[in-house]
């Protein structure tokens, strides 16, 4: 008789942390110990809290451990399985090291990363065993199809997520009730369900993680979608770089498969889905919907003008839509737990919950999910933990390349699809990179100009050559050769290419400039009068140097120099050569002193 | 999958395999189990626990944990039984069988067997 669950998470951030060698040792010691009747290993999705994994929780208690190595299982087992004292040492502790005196946090659900948490898109990620379908069924899974196959016509279950208010979870936002409606609208012999998984923002992960630890989720939404729209066909478009995710979609996909829940006559009525997966090679331009499309069909992902909408003529000219992952994830819910239950979480405007990755400069790296309306400064100084090693918070990016900089100011901002916009950013599809005073701003829209350089699909000239363009005007900038005008040029040419792109892609790709050019134009005017780089990064703006009072002449930088720039004699005050010099940092590491700084 | 009612079979098929992680803990118990706790037999107590819980359809809001030593050795096994807004009853001497006898007339009954109680036992 099983008393008592151990669940591993297996997600893709714990288990390059080793959660597998964790299990392993795990159903060794419980061998030994005589309690695999007793014990049950469980293999879940994504917690959430990356960056303390890998992670472990221990039911009935809910006891949290983070960190856990193989060394600590014979200890977890031997005093917490077999009996009952908890590992104080592994446990969890949100307060920080620092106050002794506040016990360690037991269970998941008080800490302060989880608090403030709504999670329904992640319900079941890091609850059940994504590879066992009845977990899921367990958890209420497929109950919304059954209750939409058998009780409401494809009109009460678009106006059911119509009244919802959900929008695209994907970055664009639009309201996913409407997309259905077109869709269902178009007269087609055949249409198609689509899912959006090529999810490519630089440190965005929630599609993954959905996918990874809930992927039953997913397909009975498609499920409900195809029923919706009278599509009876789907497609999953995952990338191929998510091996864990395409994996135990493919398992879940059989598994669904094997009950019925995918196939014909779906509960015994006349409704017929089935789902395949197509796997991406991993072009960010892939996320657009029309270039997703062209993709699924074999051909070179390039975008297409819109109109017409893929809910018109999408997948081989057919009525299709695209829904994001994350966005499918909430629809089970609405249906079983009704619109204005998803309405009461949220804003007007933004109804629901969003997930985000955080990360960055922040102390709880991971995914969070919070109501639509929680203010940056909740998600990053309380479930976030702050910005570590006692920097200042500069900027908060999010919408990865086609997104922007929240500065510190706007801190209090509330986090919804509209404000983000009027703030001169983006929702996208949650990134949420935190940078503190040590980010030069100048050089963070460079990282991701380079980003949308390298990924722009060649179709339109405006995306093709103007961000390049952009970019070298940057390098012009960093490299202490930019004049004031450059920026007027910026300016303008940003707004060609928005207004000039095909796709969405080059429509937002100057956007981490023209966001840093409005909040952060003094590091520009820095950059370009000064010929300083205020935070210290642009290599090519700094100079090391060494303080002579505090030089004892030990030879050790002069030693590491890998360019032979450092000279001097034993027990001398040494000099750096700047022309010499290719500003590596070895020296400042070496320096037992403190006397080389740089400026 | 034809029907609803198939569905339903599975969902309450797994609740108990899953409400290990999902109990509400309306009711605790929890089973004393340290060195001196095991070697008074400990263990046979908590997997009858368990089981019974299990058996009466119980495991939505009872939860069977363990704990280490409580300090009153000669009286292990030592079974502690929290409800909410209700005073603690702690079992003493426990046996598999009496764990039985708690669940069928204390958890699913709401009378604590008084006569296993530390009370009953004289200290």
């Amino acid at each position: 008789m099983i008393r008592s669950h151990v669940l591993v998470c297996g997600g893709t951030g714990c288990t390059s942390s080793g959660s597998r060698a964790i299990s392993d040792k795990l159903a060794e010691q419980l061998k030994i110990k005589g309690l695999e009747e007793e014990v049950k290993i469980v293999q879940t999705g994504c917690f959430g809290l990356c960056a303390l994994g890998p992670i472990m929780i221990v039911y009935p208690e809910g006891t949290f451990y983070s960190m856990v190595t193989p060394e600590d299982i014979p200890e977890i087992v031997e005093e917490h399985l077999l009996k009952g004292r908890i590992v104080e040492r592994l446990v969890y502790n949100d307060t920080g090291a620092e106050k002794e005196e506040e016990a360690p946090v037991g269970s998941l659900n008080d800490t302060q990363f989880y608090k403030k948490q709504k999670r329904v898109a992640l319900r079941n990620c890091g609850v059940i065993n994504p590879e066992i379908i009845d977990e899921y069924i367990a958890m209420d899974g497929y109950f919304a199809l059954a209750k939409v196959l058998k009780e409401m016509t494809p009109d009460d279950v678009i106006k059911t997520i119509l009244d919802s208010g959900l929008r695209g979870r994907g970055g664009g936002g639009f309201p996913t009730g409407r997309k259905w409606q077109f869709a269902k609208a178009s007269v087609s012999d055949k249409k198609y369900v689509v899912c959006n998984a090529d999810e490519g923002d630089p440190g965005a992960f929630m599609d993954r993680s959905v996918l990874e630890g809930d992927p039953h989720a997913v397909i009975e939404a498609m499920a409900i979608a195809a029923y919706a729209i009278g599509a009876d066909e789907g497609w999953v478009y995952v990338r191929a770089e998510y091996p864990i995710a395409v994996r135990r979609l493919q398992i879940a996909i059989d598994q669904a498969r094997e009950y019925g829940l995918l196939g014909k006559n779906i509960f015994g009525t006349d409704f017929n889905f089935d789902l395949h997966i197509r796997l991406g090679a991993g072009a960010f331009v892939c996320g657009e919907e029309t270039a997703l499309l062209t993709s699924v069909e074999g051909n070179r992902g390039e975008p297409r003008p819109r109109p017409p909408f893929p809910a018109v003529k999408g997948l081989w000219g057919k009525p299709t839509i695209v829904n994001n992952v994350e966005t499918y994830a909430n629809i089970a819910q609405i249906i079983l737990n009704g619109s204005d239950w998803f309405r009461s979480f949220g804003t007007e405007g933004s109804t629901g919950t969003k997930v985000f990755a955080l990360g960055g400069k922040i102390k709880n790296t991971g995914l969070v999910e919070i109501p639509m309306g929680t203010t940056l400064r909740e998600v990053i100084e309380e479930i976030g933990g702050g910005v570590p090693n006692g920097k200042k918070f500069k900027a908060a990016q999010t919408g990865g390349p086609s997104g922007g900089c929240l500065p510190a100011e706007l801190i209090d901002t509330p986090i919804d699809f509209d404000t983000l916009v009027k703030a001169g950013s983006m929702m996208g599809s949650g990134g949420l990179i935190v940078m503190d005073e040590d980010t030069c701003m100048v050089d963070i829209a460079k990282f991701f100009l380079e980003f949308t350089v390298d990924e722009s699909c060649g179709k339109c000239s405006p995306c093709r050559v103007g961000t390049v363009r952009l970019l070298e005007i940057l390098n012009k900038i960093t490299s202490g050769n930019g004049e004031m005008e450059d920026l007027d040029k910026l300016e303008e040419l940003a707004n060609y290419i928005k207004s000039a792109s095909l796709c969405a892609l080059g429509q937002t790709a100057p956007n981490p400039i023209l966001s840093t050019l409005r909040f952060f134009r003094d590091e520009y005017i820095a950059h370009i009068v000064d010929k300083k780089c205020p935070a210290g990064v642009c290599k090519q703006l700094l100079s090391y140097n060494i303080d002579a009072d505090k030089c004892k002449g030990c030879t050790l930088c002069a030693r590491k120099c890998p360019a032979g720039a450092i000279v001097g004699k034993v027990k001398e005050v040494h000099v750096i050569d700047n022309q010499k010099c290719v500003k590596c940092g070895a020296c400042i590491e070496t320096c037992k002193f403190g006397a080389i700084y740089k400026k | 999958m034809k029907s609803l009612e198939e569905l339903m079979a599975i969902k309450a098929k797994m609740q108990d395999k899953v409400s290990v992680r999902t109990s509400s803990g309306d009711i605790r118990i929890v089973v004393g189990m340290a060195t001196c706790g095991i070697a008074a037999g400990a263990r046979p107590v908590l997997n009858a626990f368990v089981e019974g819980v299990s058996e009466s359809g119980l495991t939505e809001k009872v939860q069977v944990t363990q704990t280490g030593c409580i300090g009153i050795c000669q009286y292990e096994p030592v079974v502690e039984v929290y409800e909410k807004d209700k005073e603690k009853v702690t079992y003493v001497k426990m046996t598999a069988d009496k764990a039985k006898e708690v669940v069928e007339k204390h958890i699913k009954g709401g009378q604590p067997v008084t006569e296993y109680t530390i009370g009953a036992s004289q200290i």
